[in-house]
C-alpha cells in the first residue's frame, strides 16, 4: 500500500527573528499564543496519518528538542514509526556530501528502514492547518514523481519576495519554478516525492558536489521529472521576518483568520502544559485578544497575543503586542507594538513603544 | 515488590445530592474549575506526595471516570511496576458483590494491597477539593506511633453538627467519634482521609466482613471498633482549603471559591500543580466588545459577551450581548446572542439559542441545565 513518511528540513532556514532567534532556530520560535512555528507542519503531517517524521536541523536546536521531546504530544512516540530529530552527526570518512545533502547521506537509513514509498518534505515557515491526504491522493492519481503544494496570493507582501513561483501547462505539469514577482501562484515549500526518486536524486547531487536538494535535485532536473502541483486555498501565512511574524500574529486577532486557522480542520498539536485556565481578576479589561492558559490578568490588554502563564498587573496596559510564556508586566507599565520573548520581567512604570513595521523586541529572560 | 504506602482512592459513590450533574457520570468525574474533574485534586495530591501506588475503587456509572484515569499519565501514575489500578467490583469462584460500603470496597481488594506488602494504607476519597501533602500525614502517624490517623479540619462551631466530629485529648489522641452530633464537643471534622497500619487494618477488615450487622463503613464501623479496643488513634490537623462537593450548592460554592484572590488553594501554584488531561485547543479569543471579569476561562473559548464571576471550561462560545454571571459552564457549551445566564451550571454540549434567559437566583440552589431541561427555557 502507498504510504507517506515525513521530513521537516530546516537546514537552509535562517535565524530570521533577530532577538527571538539568538538562542533558538526559527522553527522553534513561539507563535500564536501557545505554539511554535514547527507545530503547524508537524501537526498537519500527523493529522494526515503520517506515522514517522524526521527533522533535519543543524544548529540552535536545543529549544526544538526540548519542545518536541519524544514526539509524544503529537502521538509520535509509538511502536510504529516515531519522531527523529537528526542534528549533524557526520562520521562517514568517505562522505563528500555538502549542504542538506549531508543530512540525506548520513541519514539514508531513515528512508531505507521505512515501508513508506513516498516522502512529504516541508520547512517550518509556511503556516496552515490542512490535511495532506488530498494532495497525496492527487499525487498518486497523476503518478507524479513530485507534487508541489502551491497557494495563490492576492496581496503581495515582503515575505513573498523570496518564494518560488510555479509555472505549469494546462494539464498541471510544472514546467518552471521562477521568481517572477508578478506571478501569484506561489510554491509553499511543501512537496511529496517518490522515495526512490528522492534517493536517486540524492546520489546524483552528491556525485556532482551539490549542496541544495531542492534546487540541485529537483529544479535542475525539471526536464527529467514529472512534477505536478496541488493548490491549497485555505488560510495560510509565510513567516520569515520579524515584520511578517508580528503581522501574522496580529492577523489572527481577526475572527475569520482565527477560526480558519484553528477550527477548520483538526486541532494543531503542541507541547502539553499543565497551566490552569486563564484568570481574569476584578479590574481586568481585555478586548480583541488571544490568551493562553495560566495567564493572570489585572490590567488592560487590547489587540494582543498572550502566551501561557503571562501576568499583567493592575494599571498595566498592553496594546498591539505579543507577550510570550511566563512574562510578568508590573503595575503601570505601558506596552505598544512590542514583542516580549519568554520570561521577560518589565518592572513597574516602564513604557515601551515600537512601530508596526519595526516592533520593539525584548530578548528572553531580560529584566527591564 | 514492597511499598511503604499504598493509596486506596474511594471513587464509587453515586453522589445522589448532585442531581443532574451525576445523572450519567460518577461524582469524581464531574467537571470542575474550568479544566479539571473532581478526582484530579486527589490524584494530583498522590502524585505530588509521591504516592506511586494507587488503587481507585470505582462502581457507579464508571465509563467516563475509567477513561479519564486511564493509565494515569497526567499524574505520572503510568509506571512500570505499580502506578494506578482501577479496581471495580468483580465476581470470582465464591461469587461476587457490589461494594457494600467504604470498608467493604477495601476488604474486597485485600489481595491488591497484599501484593505490595505495605506498612501503611492511605484511604482517601475522590470527591473533595483540596491540596494536601500526604507525606506530612504519614510523618505525623509515625511520630505518634498511631494505629490509625485521621486528617481533620477545624470547622465553624455552628456547622460542626453537619460533620463527623472527632473528640480528642490535648495530644490529639482520639477517644470518640461523633457522627453528626447535635451537641458537638469539638469542631474537628473528619476529612475522610485515613492512614492505617496495614497489618491492623487488615485484621479489622477481615473481622468486619464477617459481621452481618455491620454497614462496612470506615466512619461507622471500623473506627468505632478500633476505639472500642482502645487502639491508639490520632488526629492530624490539616491547615488549608478543603471542601466536600457533595451538593449542588457546595459544588457551585467550591467553583466560585477559585475566584477568591487570597484562597490558600491555588491552581497557579507551581510547587503543587493540579494535573488533568490537557487538550489541544487554541488560546481563547476575547472579542471587541467583550467584558471578562473575575472569571476563569479555558482554551478554545470564543467570548463576545459579558462574563463575570464565572468559570468557563474549554471550547465555549458566548455570543454578542449575552451576559454570564455567577455561572459554571462545562465544555463545549454554546450560548447564543442576547442570552442572560445567572447562577447556573450548564452541562457539557448544551446549546442555548439566542435570547434565552436562565436565572438560577430564583431557586434555592443554582440551577443545573442539561440537554433535556434546557428546552423548558426555550420559548
Amino acid at each position: 500500500m502507498d504510504s507517506l513518511m515525513g521530513l521537516i528540513n530546516i537546514e537552509h532556514e535562517h535565524d530570521f527573528l533577530e532577538e527571538l532567534t539568538y538562542f533558538r532556530c526559527g522553527a522553534a520560535a513561539p507563535f500564536a499564543g501557545r505554539y511554535r512555528l514547527i507545530d503547524f507542519t508537524l501537526s498537519n503531517m500527523v493529522n494526515s496519518g503520517v506515522e514517522e517524521v524526521a527533522i533535519f536541523t543543524n544548529h540552535k536546536y536545543r529549544s526544538l528538542m526540548d519542545h518536541i521531546g519524544t514526539g509524544a504530544d503529537w502521538e509520535l512516540a509509538k511502536r510504529h514509526g516515531g519522531l527523529f530529530i537528526l542534528p549533524p552527526d557526520w562520521n562517514d570518512p568517505t562522505d563528500i556530501s555538502r549542504g542538506d545533502l549531508r543530512h540525506f547521506h548520513n541519514n539514508r537509513d531513515y528512508f531505507h528502514r521505512s515501508k513508506a514509498n513516498h516522502v512529504i518534505i516541508s520547512g517550518s515557515q509556511f503556516i496552515s492547518n490542512t490535511i495532506y491526504k488530498k494532495v497525496f491522493d492527487y499525487h498518486l492519481e497523476r503518478d507524479a514523481d513530485v507534487t508541489c503544494i502551491s497557494t495563490n496570493v492576492d496581496d503581495f507582501k515582503p515575505e513573498h519576495i523570496s518564494q518560488l513561483r510555479i509555472e505549469h501547462n494546462e494539464d498541471g505539469w510544472v514546467n518552471n519554478f521562477t521568481n517572477d514577482q508578478q506571478n501569484p501562484h506561489i510554491f509553499t515549500g511543501i512537496y511529496i516525492i517518490k522515495k526512490d526518486v528522492l534517493l536517486d536524486l540524492v546520489d546524483q547531487c552528491i556525485a556532482f558536489h551539490k549542496d541544495h536538494f531542492f534546487f540541485d535535485g529537483i529544479k535542475s532536473n525539471l526536464d527529467k521529472l514529472n512534477i505536478q502541483f496541488f493548490n491549497y486555498n485555505g488560510y495560510s501565512a509565510f513567516v520569515n521576518s520579524v515584520e511578517s511574524f508580528y503581522r501574522h500574529n496580529m492577523n489572527l486577532l481577526k475572527p475569520e483568520n482565527y477560526r480558519s486557522l484553528f477550527f477548520k480542520n483538526q486541532f494543531i498539536r503542541t507541547k502539553i502544559s499543565n497551566e490552569p485556565p486563564a484568570k481574569y481578576r476584578e479590574s481586568s479589561n481585555v478586548t480583541e485578544s488571544m490568551l493562553a492558559n495560566g495567564c493572570v490578568i489585572d490590567g488592560e490588554v487590547s489587540s494582543s497575543v498572550l502566551f501561557r502563564g503571562v501576568r499583567v498587573n493592575k494599571g498595566a496596559k498592553v496594546k498591539n503586542s505579543i507577550v510570550m510564556q511566563r512574562c510578568t508586566i508590573e503595575e503601570g507599565v505601558y506596552l505598544e507594538n512590542v514583542i516580549l520573548d519568554k520570561d521577560v520581567h518589565i518592572t513597574a512604570g516602564q513604557t515601551f513603544i515600537g512601530s508596526k513595521e519595526k516592533p520593539f523586541v525584548v530578548a528572553k529572560r531580560k529584566e527591564i | 515488590m514492597k511499598k511503604e504506602c499504598v493509596g486506596m482512592l474511594l471513587a464509587g459513590g453515586e453522589g445522589k445530592r448532585l442531581g443532574l450533574l451525576t445523572k450519567t457520570i460518577a461524582k469524581p468525574a464531574v467537571h470542575f474549575g474550568g479544566k479539571y474533574r473532581i478526582i484530579d485534586f486527589t490524584l494530583s495530591n498522590c502524585s505530588n506526595s509521591r504516592i506511586h501506588t494507587v488503587g481507585v475503587l470505582t462502581q457507579y456509572s464508571p465509563m467516563l471516570l475509567n477513561k479519564h484515569i486511564g493509565i494515569g499519565k497526567p499524574w505520572d501514575l503510568d509506571r512500570q511496576e505499580d502506578g494506578v489500578s482501577i479496581l471495580s467490583p468483580y465476581t470470582a469462584k465464591k461469587g461476587g458483590n457490589w461494594y457494600q460500603g467504604t470498608a467493604d470496597a477495601i476488604s474486597q481488594n485485600i489481595h491488591y494491597i497484599d501484593q505490595y506488602d505495605p506498612e501503611y494504607v492511605l484511604v482517601i476519597s475522590g470527591d473533595h477539593i483540596y491540596q494536601m501533602n500526604y507525606d506530612k500525614l504519614i510523618e505525623h502517624h509515625k511520630e505518634k506511633k498511631s494505629e490509625a490517623t485521621i486528617s481533620v479540619i477545624e470547622v465553624p462551631w455552628e456547622e460542626a453538627s453537619r460533620f463527623g466530629i472527632l473528640n480528642t485529648k490535648e495530644n490529639l489522641e482520639i477517644y470518640e467519634f461523633d457522627e453528626k452530633p447535635s451537641n458537638p464537643k469539638s469542631n474537628l471534622a473528619s476529612m475522610g482521609i485515613y492512614i492505617f497500619n496495614w497489618k491492623t487494618l487488615r485484621k479489622y477488615l477481615t473481622d468486619d466482613s464477617q459481621s452481618e450487622d455491620s454497614s462496612h463503613d470506615f466512619g461507622k464501623d471500623i473506627i468505632p471498633a478500633m476505639l472500642n479496643d482502645k487502639l491508639p488513634l490520632y488526629a492530624y490537623r490539616f491547615q488549608g482549603y478543603w471542601k466536600d462537593v457533595g451538593t449542588i450548592q457546595s459544588y457551585w460554592e467550591a467553583n466560585m471559591d477559585l475566584l477568591e484572590e487570597d484562597l490558600s488553594l491555588s491552581l497557579n501554584n507551581k510547587e503543587w500543580r493540579t494535573y488533568s488531561h490537557d487538550t489541544n485547543y487554541p488560546p481563547h479569543f476575547i472579542d471587541q466588545n467583550a467584558v471578562v471579569q473575575n472569571s476563569l476561562v479555558n482554551s478554545g473559548c470564543w467570548i463576545s459577551g459579558q462574563v463575570t464571576n464565572s468559570i468557563l471550561s474549554e471550547r465555549i462560545d458566548v455570543g454578542k450581548d449575552s451576559t454570564i454571571h455567577e455561572s459554571i459552564l462545562h465544555p463545549a457549551v454554546r450560548v447564543g446572542n442576547n442570552c442572560t445566564i445567572k447562577r447556573a451550571i450548564i452541562m457539557e454540549n448544551v446549546s442555548i439559542p439566542d435570547g434565552v434567559t436562565i436565572d438560577g437566583t430564583q431557586y434555592e440552589e443554582p440551577v443545573v441545565i442539561d440537554e433535556e431541561n434546557v428546552l423548558e427555557f426555550i420559548k
